[in-house]
């Protein structure tokens, strides 16, 4: 059956040689427009924050030309996001990132969501030294690679949880006791983001020679924490970190709700995302949230004003609150605007410079990237669930409200 | 061996894990019921079993967010796939029947795909769960507590398993459905039509499996995306327990529960799966051996 489609295959490949060869003659800056080229989930098990992470580029580009675009020499350019869908697999993040540098001749990348799909396409972007700002890769994988054309305006996966430990040692050395005879249990999910996390909150548990009683791995295919409850039933630690993404934050609070496991500490990632306020209600109560931002912080910018003016522009523009993806995400676009101004130019070395010399404050927080790429200026946010409300509370330099600490006990709720 | 000396310590804390695994062990049985049959019977191994569990739960959370309790999603979950297992039959599965395991295996597999993507269109890509408000019971000075959604789960694996075991042994579809399982040619020329008990049997199947989800969705999470967990489990299962034995599969369910939770508690949450599969492996080995032995015996 292969000879009759021999004249489709003919026909197909000269399509694609012509439109390669467009594709080369369209450069990364048309006429006034410079083209920025992004690969994201609009399908498959990521689209949620793919669409997060789409609103904040698209929000970035729309504030950044309303206010006069981008000025490169003596021109003012307008900006643009070619989008692709991944399809939420690595596989096809890395294809895409091909195909937008070779094919759509990009040369401004930003990146995609998750970890995952950024490992995939960031040896490509380095490939073709093409820099890639992402706000959505907090792996602390990506940043020991060495790459040069990797940079991320988030806080990496180690930090996620580690103000945990500093909290509960500072409250400690507030009551008058030894952070030496903490017990500290970890329940973390066993991937790479989470085993990131896990590394963080050890080194830090160390620094305060906090003793470890529990560190349970949880296998993904898990969704049921019993087990390790039980545990913490048995060894009663003063902190217990969990980390399994949106299943393991509805998972562990569900569960210590549904127990009444009491623990004085209780630190997770993923709140927003797996909404445990509005599905659990008072069950969350007391939970401490790792955040990369909140819009409650103090930081601003020329664009957006401060990180509030952004939350409320977002609202109005989208009908939700904006989550940390989007607000990461539009961050990123402001990092490639004041890069290619410093720059002067379109040269993607200069620009490889004069991104990597970025020191700058936006909405989103500070952003100083040190020679790995990652962003070293802007601390996690620990956020408490307080009367149904996300509040700030560590770091405590930025922090709205006050730790309640302990938890107070299921019994006495 | 920290953790063996506080169940030594403190047995309470071994109640806890038994009870606990024998519940959530019952919840498995249900769709692993219905993987037994559909092995047992059309010589299929159903990829997609999982994501029939998960459609379960996605109807039952439909219910829930209509304002109707997530229980009565176990009935209608269950009606719900029962038709869509039927019309899955009726358009892909029986052009496999007959074929090659393999033919089957990849049959599936595309339906879970399918299955997976448009459940992701229709109901998002979060994580989901209904709230049965059933809430806990204390025991032993709380030290222990028990899900009465996970009591409700082993009542309902009860009820259908003897229902279904009354089913087979009496009615005459359960007849023909054992006759098939037997011998599908020889049932054809008796004047069964092996096509419909197909179909029932597949619809049964995913039936089981919808009833099994909406209890998942009250007791866990769902996501369009871990129906795999679920058919992994039930081939476990299955595989265990062996095909057409009821009481078998709900034996083998609650005890893998159990063993599970015990190894995870004192070997760490990291091995609470890898230690199932290696006690899978230790089973066939066993088993494997007791076989060899009973037919030297027969020789």
């Amino acid at each position: 059956m292969f000879q009759y489609l021999k004249p489709v295959f003919v026909s197909l490949s000269v399509a694609t040689l012509a439109v390669s060869l467009v594709g080369a003659a369209q450069a990364k800056v048309e006429g006034d427009t410079i083209i920025l080229g992004a690969a994201l989930s609009f399908t498959g098990k990521y689209k949620t924050n793919g669409k997060h992470t789409k609103n904040g580029y698209e929000l970035a580009v729309r504030k950044v030309n309303e206010m006069g675009g981008v000025k490169v020499g003596d021109k003012s350019y307008k900006l643009k996001v070619v989008y692709y869908d991944d399809e939420s697999t690595p596989a096809r993040g890395a294809q895409l990132a091909e195909r937008l540098i070779k094919q759509d001749g990009v040369q401004f990348m930003l990146g995609p969501y998750s970890s995952g799909l950024t490992k995939a396409m960031a040896p490509v972007t380095e490939k073709y030294k093409i820099p890639m700002v992402e706000g959505n890769g907090a792996s602390r994988s990506l940043f020991n690679k060495g790459y040069k054309y990797l940079f991320a305006v988030l806080s990496t996966s180690e930090q996620y949880l580690a103000e945990a430990i500093n909290l509960a040692a500072q409250q400690a050395v507030a009551a008058g006791k030894d952070p030496a005879d903490l017990k500290l249990a970890l329940a973390m999910e066993n991937d790479p983001f989470s085993q990131d996390i896990r590394a963080g909150v050890l080194d830090d548990a160390q620094t305060h020679s906090i003793n470890v009683v529990i560190d349970d791995k949880l296998p993904k295919e898990l969704n049921d924490m019993t087990v390790t409850l039980t545990k913490v039933r048995a060894l009663k630690p003063d902190i217990l970190v969990v980390s399994g993404h949106s299943k393991g934050a509805a998972t562990a609070v569900r569960q210590m709700m549904e127990q009444k496991v009491d623990v004085p500490m209780f630190a997770i990632t993923h709140c927003e995302a797996a909404d445990v306020v509005g599905k659990f209600g008072a069950g969350a109560e007391f939970t401490l949230c790792a955040t990369q931002w909140a819009e409650t912080m103090t930081y601003k910018d020329d664009y957006f004003g401060s990180a509030s003016d952004y939350a409320k522009l977002f609202e109005k523009e989208y009908g939700y609150v904006p989550p940390y993806q989007a607000a990461e995400s539009s961050a990123s676009v402001l990092v490639w605007v004041d890069a290619l101004q410093r720059a002067n130019s379109f040269d993607n070395v200069k620009l490889r410079d004069a991104l990597a010399a970025t020191d700058m404050q936006t909405f989103y927080g500070n952003i100083n990237f040190d020679e790995t790429g990652k962003n070293i200026a802007k601390p996690m946010v620990l956020r408490q669930v307080q009367g149904g409300q996300y509040k700030v509370v560590a770091p405590t330099k930025w922090a709205s409200d006050k730790l309640i600490y302990p938890r107070p006990k299921w019994s006495e709720r | 061996m920290g953790n063996l000396e506080i169940l030594l310590q403190a047995p309470i804390f071994s109640v806890q894990l038994l009870i606990d695994g024998l519940l959530v062990g019952s919840i498995f049985a249900l769709a692993a019921y219905g993987m037994a049959l559909l092995w047992g019977v059309m010589n299929i191994i159903n990829i997609s079993q999982g994501d029939y569990v998960i459609l379960g739960g996605y109807v039952t959370l439909t219910l829930y967010n209509a304002g109707i309790h997530p229980l009565f999603g176990v009935p209608v979950a269950a009606v719900v796939l029962f038709i869509v297992g039927w019309a899955i039959y009726r358009a892909v599965i029986y052009r496999v029947v007959d074929r090659d395991l393999f033919i089957s295996i990849l049959a599936t597999f595309g339906i879970s795909i399918l299955l997976q993507q448009l459940m992701d269109q229709i109901f998002g890509a979060d994580i989901q769960s209904a709230e049965s408000g059933l809430g806990q019971i204390f025991l032993f000075d709380n030290q222990v507590t028990v899900s009465q959604i996970k009591l409700v789960a082993l009542a309902v694996v009860i009820v259908v398993g003897v229902a279904l075991v009354l089913f087979f042994k009496k009615s005459r579809m359960g007849q023909a459905i054992r006759a098939t399982a037997q011998n599908a040619r020889a049932a054809r020329l008796m004047g069964i039509n092996t096509d419909r008990v197909y179909a029932m049997t597949f619809a049964m199947n995913a039936a089981l499996c919808g009833a099994a989800g909406a209890l998942v969705v009250m007791t866990w999470v769902i996501q369009p995306f871990i129906g795999l967990a679920y058919t992994i489990r039930s081939f476990m299962i299955v595989v265990v327990a062996g095909l057409g034995n009821i009481a078998g599969v709900v034996a083998a369910a609650l005890g893998l529960g159990a063993a599970e939770q015990f190894a995870a508690f004192l070997l760490g949450a990291e091995f609470q799966i890898g230690f199932v599969f290696g006690l899978l492996v230790v089973i066939l080995l066993v088993r494997n051996m007791v076989l060899k032995r009973q037919r030297q015996v027969l020789k």
